[in-house]
C-alpha cells in the first residue's frame, strides 16, 4: 500500500518554482529517501507534505488523506523531525517531550509510558531531566527523534536528520533511525544531502535537484546504472578525443578540472587511459556511489559540505529567550 | 488515534501550550526579580521626585500614581510577550506546536493565557507590595483591602488579555526580535504617557485630553484609580465598557493573525 502518493506537487515562491511538479509513491513501512544539494527543494517538499505550506498547485495524499484538503487528519497521521532545532532548551528533556503528548492529545498514562520507551531507544533516559541547553547537538537530535514518533504516527518525516553533526553522531543516529524503522513499523521519509546516509539508509530514494526528481530506485539498482568502475583523474586538458575512442570506456564526464570516465574492468584498463589522457595529476578507481549516480543525472556533484551552516550554528545563535 | 472528542483534545491543547510558557516562566528567574524591582524603583526615585512637590485632590502622588504603574507593568510585559513567537519562530519550534493536531485559535488562546499568567503573578506580587507599603506608612494614603486587590486584578486581566494579543499579533507577523523591540517600544511609550498613569486628567488641553481619550490604557488606568483609590475620571462603568470591548476586538483580531501566520 501507498502511504504518500504526490501528484504535480508545486511550489513557487514569487515566481521561483522550488518544487516542480514532483510525483512520488511511498510504500507503507519503507525508509524513502530524497537526496540533493542545497537548495534543491527537499525542506519545502517536506512543509508541504506536513501541511506546514500549501503547494502552487499539485496535492498529495498522506496516509490517504489529502493535504490541501484534509490536513487536520494528515497532522494526525505524521511525526516531523525539522531540519532546524525544535525542542524548547529552556525545557527539560522529559518536559519537551511531556508537552509533546499534551499537543497530540495522549492520556497521561499511555504518555508516561510512551515517554519511559522512546527516551530508551534513544538512550536519554539518564538525561530526561537535565535542561536541553545542557545537551550536545547529537543528544538534543535524538530528543528529537524520539519526540517525532512518540505519539505512534503512521509516516515519520525526517528533514536532514544528522545535518551539521559530528561523524560519531551520524553513525548513532543512522542506528536508531534503522533501529525504530524495525521497532516502530512506521513508514520513514527523510531528505538528506549526504550520500553516504542515503545509502545505509533508504530502502529506495529519488535524487532531487531544482525541485525535480531525475531518478528514482533503489540505491543499489541506482548506481548499476552507471554500469562499471569509475575512474576518476585530475587532469588539465584532457585527450577526451582519443579518451572516448577506447572501447571500454564507456561514459566520460568533465567537471571542474576533473574527468569522470565510466569505465568497465577498470584494474585491467587504468594502464591505458593513464597513458592515452595527459598529464594526470592524480586519479581514484571506485566502484560506482551514489555521488556518481547524481553526476551522472545532473552533471555536478552534490556539495558535501553544508553551505546552508544549518543545525549547529543555528543552535548556537539561539541561546535564551532573554532578549 | 486517541479516544478522545475534538473539544478535549483542544482544551488539552491549550493546556500543553500554556504549560510551556509557564515553565519557561518560572525558570527565568531574573526576568521575574527585575519585573517587580523596576515598577517599585518608579514608585519611589520618580514618585518620591515629583511628589516632594505635588498633592493630587488630597491623595500623596506616589499612592496617585501606583494604580498607573500597575497598569504600566501590565502594558510592557503583556506587549513585550510577543517577541517570544519571534524566538520560537527563529529555530523550528514554532513548527513543532503548528504541526500538531490543534487548531491555531487553541495555540493563540494558550499564548495568551501564558502571557497573562506572567503578568498576573507579577501584578499579584505587587499589589503585596502595595499592601505592605501602605501598611507601614511607606506610601500615605495607599489602602489595598483584599477586596480592592481582587476588584484590581479582574480589571487588568481584562487588559493583560487585550495587550498580550496586541504583542502576539505583532509578533506573528515579524521576522526578528529587533525589530518587534523597535516597533513594541515605538507603540508603548506613547500609550503609557498618554494613559494620565502619572497626572490626572482633568485640567489638560484640549489636544492632550482629546488623546488620552484615544488611548485605550486611559480606562485601565483610570478603573484601576476607582477600585484602589476610589478616585475617576470616567466612573467604573464606561471604563470597563472600552476595556472589553477593546479585550474582544483584540482577541478577534488575534485570532485571525494567527490563522493567516507565515512560518
Ligand atoms: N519562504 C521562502 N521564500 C522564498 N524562497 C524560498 C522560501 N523557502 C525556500 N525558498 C527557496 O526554495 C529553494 C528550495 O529550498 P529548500 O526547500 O529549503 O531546499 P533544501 O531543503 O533542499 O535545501 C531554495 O532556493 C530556497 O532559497
Ligand atoms: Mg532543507
Amino acid at each position: 500500500m501507498q502511504i504518500i502518493k504526490t501528484e504535480n506537487l508545486t511550489k513557487k515562491f514569487n515566481g521561483f518554482t522550488a518544487v516542480d511538479n514532483l510525483n512520488l509513491e511511498v510504500q507503507e513501512g519503507e525508509i524513502f529517501g530524497l537526496l540533493g544539494p542545497n537548495g534543491a527543494g527537499k525542506t519545502t517538499s517536506i512543509m508541504m507534505l506536513t501541511t506546514l505550506l500549501k503547494p502552487s498547485s499539485g496535492t498529495a495524499k498522506v496516509n490517504n488523506f489529502d493535504i490541501v484538503n484534509q490536513p487536520d487528519a494528515v497532522r494526525k497521521s505524521i511525526g516531523v523531525v525539522f531540519q532546524d532545532p525544535s525542542s524548547d532548551d529552556t525545557l527539560t528533556g522529559y518536559e519537551n517531550l511531556k508537552l509533546h503528548g499534551l499537543l497530540y492529545g495522549m492520556p497521561a498514562d499511555l504518555r508516561e509510558q510512551r515517554i519511559k520507551e522512546v527516551l530508551k531507544l534513544v538512550d536519554l533516559t539518564d538525561r530526561r531531566n537535565d535542561l536541553v541547553k545542557k545537551y550536545s547537538g547529537g543528544m538534543r537530535r535524538r530528543l528529537e527523534l524520539a519526540r517525532g514518533l512518540m505519539h505512534h504516527p503512521k509516516v515519520l518525516f525526517l528533514d536532514e536528520p544528522t545535518l551539521g553533526l559530528d561523524p560519531q553522531s551520524r553513525t548513532t543516529i543512522w542506528a536508531y533511525v534503522q533501529e525504530l524503522a524495525k521497532k516502530e513499523k512506521i513508514s520513514i521519509i527523510l531528505t538528506t544531502h549526504y550520500m553516504d546516509e542515503a545509502d545505509q539508509l533508504c530502502n529506495r530514494l529519488a535524487i532531487i535537484d531544482h525541485g525535480k526528481i531525475s531518478a528514482l530506485d533503489s540505491p543499489s539498482n541506482l548506481k548499476k546504472v552507471i554500469g562499471g568502475d569509475v575512474v576518476l583523474v585530475k587532469v588539465e586538458n584532457p585527450n577526451l578525443d582519443e579518451i572516448k575512442k577506447l572501447d571500454f570506456v564507456k561514459k566520460t564526464q568533465v567537471h571542474d578540472g576533473y574527468v569522470t570516465l565510466t569505465v568497465a574492468n577498470a584494474s585491467e584498463n587504468l594502464a591505458r587511459i593513464l597513458q592515452t589522457i595527459g598529464k594526470v595529476e592524480s586519479v581514484d578507481v571506485h566502484l560506482p556511489t551514489l555521488n556518481d549516480v547524481f553526476l551522472h543525472y545532473t552533471g555536478k556533484e552534490i556539495r558535501e559540505g553544508s553551505a546552508e551552516g544549518g543545525w549547529g550554528e543555528r543552535v548556537m545563535s539561539f541561546r535564551s529567550r532573554k532578549n | 488515534m486517541y479516544q478522545m472528542s475534538q473539544t478535549k483534545n483542544e482544551i488539552v491543547g491549550i493546556y500543553a501550550v500554556w504549560y510551556r510558557e509557564f515553565k519557561v516562566f518560572l525558570r527565568e528567574k531574573s526576568r521575574i526579580v527585575s519585573s517587580v524591582i523596576n515598577p517599585i524603583l518608579w514608585l519611589f526615585i520618580f514618585g518620591a521626585g515629583l511628589g516632594s512637590s505635588i498633592n493630587i485632590s488630597g491623595l500623596n502622588y506616589q499612592a496617585f500614581i501606583f494604580p498607573g504603574i500597575l497598569a504600566q507593568v501590565v502594558l510592557f510585559s503583556s506587549v513585550f510577550y510577543g517577541v517570544y513567537i519571534v524566538w520560537d519562530r527563529k529555530i523550528d519550534f514554532l513548527k513543532e506546536v503548528l504541526v500538531a493536531p490543534i487548531s491555531r485559535t487553541s495555540i493563540f488562546i494558550g499564548k495568551v493565557l501564558g502571557g497573562a499568567t506572567d503578568a498576573m503573578i507579577q501584578i499579584i506580587i505587587l499589589l503585596i507590595f502595595g499592601w505592605i507599603f501602605g501598611l507601614v506608612g511607606l506610601i500615605p494614603g495607599l489602602h489595598i483591602t483584599l477586596f480592592t486587590g481582587i476588584g484590581a486584578l479582574f480589571v487588568l486581566f481584562f487588559t493583560t488579555v487585550s495587550l498580550t494579543s496586541v504583542g502576539l499579533i505583532l509578533g506573528s507577523q515579524m521576522e526578528s526580535p529587533e525589530g518587534f523591540q523597535l516597533i513594541s517600544s515605538f507603540l508603548l511609550f506613547p500609550i503609557f504617557f498618554l494613559s494620565g498613569a502619572l497626572f490626572p486628567l482633568n485640567n489638560l488641553p484640549v489636544w492632550l485630553g482629546s488623546l488620552t481619550k484615544l488611548d485605550p490604557m486611559t480606562y485601565t488606568v483610570d478603573a484601576a484609580r476607582h477600585i484602589i483609590l476610589g478616585t475617576s475620571q470616567y466612573g467604573l462603568g464606561l471604563d470597563l465598557i472600552v476595556i472589553i470591548a477593546f479585550m474582544l476586538v483584540m482577541i478577534w483580531l488575534g485570532t485571525y493573525a494567527f490563522e493567516k501566520m507565515k512560518l
